[in-house]
């Protein structure tokens, strides 16, 4: 803050609680002349005033407000650029990137100033932080035998995960299950991490070269992987254009992890499996996003999160 | 009457009255508004802020005319248990070009200020047509109109405009190209383009 404007904030809030002071003892001197309880000389349709002086408790308590604010003034930032006497703030607003937040979190450290904020998240870091580098050290495969660990993980989950893959993780139309021990990008503890620390991005690509008499082939087609009965012509005429769906989903159908492309045979629909589902992901695609979790939860807690996913389709 | 009654002399002025008794409220705001006007850090993007593309001022206006700031804040408090499930504290500098700032008084529920890059795409279409099909406990009331109404864009470059007179650094092309920009855009992707973007300004800054 300029020096003006600290100045005009100090010249103000002094002067206006100097004005105070001044006020209020203007209105506590009895200048009028007639003693106390006695009537004032004034009437109003029969209405009379008493010079009765102002509540004592009153007074008191006014002066004790006065003095609060002194005290506080002295402590705590409130007088421009006077940092106050405990050296305390709330948190870094006066920053502009995540960057020049820790600069000035480490600043204050330095200078023995209590930034709250900063005091809480420390606090918290001596509480949880040997709990999550612990765990951190220990493999999801065990993590995942830990009920302790679960616990944690269930918590972050419910909090993180729930919005889209429920709070029993059993997905929904669009959102995978996470319970099924199917899955899209690989089930393996490395593989879960790493889908939740750099997120997925899956590409169904929507297939407008097909006419919509294709588009039913080959979604009857779809079908008949996962040895559901269909009609058989319609079946054999969508396997001659089949070709164009192996690129990602593989000539046995089985999907291909790499891609993210899922196995189709074995009756799991992320976007249901209705003729009408398929038609529609074959006519408009579609496209599975999963958010990158790394900046928003950090990898210790990502890899508590892991194990607990990975043992949910553990036995 | 007493001639010594001192305060008799404002009692008695109305205009006096009115004018000490502005001045009094005044300190306050002169105190903690005035200086705020003129100071580095609420006049100071953050860097990497970027204003709203044409897409996402039209949904900020979605936003507004449904109310969800009614119910959702976009200004998550320096406390640690905001900022565990929210992210980084709102900083002022993130909303240097909001006119009005949406940053609200009620959470019925949960806080957007970094909502953006949280949930697909997807989630935000299906949870807006009908939040309990993904969040079973929600209360929120459904928006499956917006996926109907689709944007003229008549508007929106003069909105850009009115923002670029407010301090917002749009481009002569970005305002003449905002029409086309939204054009036959639903009001949903609108919404969602905009809830995509808030409060990567400081989070994702390169």
């Amino acid at each position: 803050m300029s020096s003006f404007w600290s100045a005009w904030i100090i010249v103000l809030t002094l002067a206006f609680l100097v004005g105070i002071i001044w006020l209020l003892r203007w209105n506590m001197t009895n200048y009028t002349g007639i003693k106390e309880g006695e009537l004032m000389d004034h009437e109003f349709d029969g209405i009379v005033e008493i010079n009765n002086p102002m509540p004592r408790w009153w007074t008191i308590l006014f002066w004790i407000t006065i003095v609060w604010g002194f005290l506080y003034l002295a402590l705590y930032p409130g007088l421009g650029n006077f940092a106050g006497l405990l050296g305390w703030s709330s948190s870094n607003q006066d920053v502009r990137s995540l960057e020049e937040s820790k600069q000035a979190t480490e600043a204050a450290r330095e200078a023995g100033l209590i930034v709250e904020y900063d005091r809480q998240i420390d606090q918290a870091e001596e509480k949880f932080g040997p709990v999550f580098a612990a765990l951190s050290e220990r493999s999801i495969e065990e993590l995942s035998q830990d009920p302790e660990a679960v616990k944690i993980g269930q918590r972050l989950f419910i909090q993180n995960c729930a919005q889209c893959h429920g709070s029993n993780a059993m997905g929904g139309k669009g959102f995978p299950n996470l319970t099924d021990d199917d899955w899209l990008y690989g089930g393996t503890p490395a593989a879960i991490k790493q889908s939740l620390i750099a997120g997925r991005n899956g590409m169904m690509p929507a297939q407008s070269q097909f006419n919509e008499q294709q588009i039913t082939e080959l979604a009857t087609y779809v079908i008949s992987l996962s040895g559901r009965k269909v009609d058989p012509e319609l079946a054999k005429a969508g396997e001659a254009n089949f070709a164009v769906c192996a690129a990602c989903h593989g000539q046995d159908a089985k999907g291909n992890q790499a891609l993210g492309a899922p196995n189709l045979t074995d009756n799991i629909w992320l976007y249901g499996g209705s003729q009408d589902a398929i038609e529609e992901t074959l006519r408009n695609g579609r496209n599975g996003v999963m958010p990158a979790w790394k900046d928003i939860l950090g990898e210790d807690k990502i890899h508590v999160i892991s194990s607990y996913v990975y043992g949910l389709s553990q036995d | 009457m007493s001639k010594n009654i001192k305060h008799d002399f404002v009692e008695k002025r109305v205009g006096w009255l009115a004018v000490l008794m502005t001045i009094a409220i005044s300190i306050g705001g002169l105190v903690e508004i005035t200086p705020l006007l003129f100071q580095k850090q609420t006049n100071e993007p953050v860097i990497g802020l970027k204003p709203y593309t044409a897409l996402e001022m039209e949904g900020r206006d979605v936003y507004i005319r449904e109310g969800c700031n009614n119910c959702h804040s976009q200004m998550i408090r320096p406390f640690r248990s905001e900022t565990e499930r929210y992210g980084h504290y709102s900083l002022a500098g993130e909303h240097v070009w909001e006119r009005p700032h949406l940053w609200g008084s009620k959470r019925t529920g949960p806080d957007l200020a970094r909502v953006g890059g949280r949930y697909s795409d997807e989630w935000h279409y299906v949870h807006l047509m009908n939040p309990r099909d993904v969040v079973p406990e929600s209360n929120m009331p459904g928006f499956p109109w917006l996926a109907e109404n689709t944007l003229d864009g008549e508007l929106t470059a003069k909105k850009l405009e009115v923002f670029r007179k407010f301090g917002a650094p749009y481009t002569d092309e970005e305002i003449a190209g905002a029409k086309a920009a939204v054009q036959g855009k639903t009001e949903m992707e609108a919404l969602i383009a905009y809830l995509q973007v808030l409060g990567t300004g400081l989070t994702q800054a390169k």
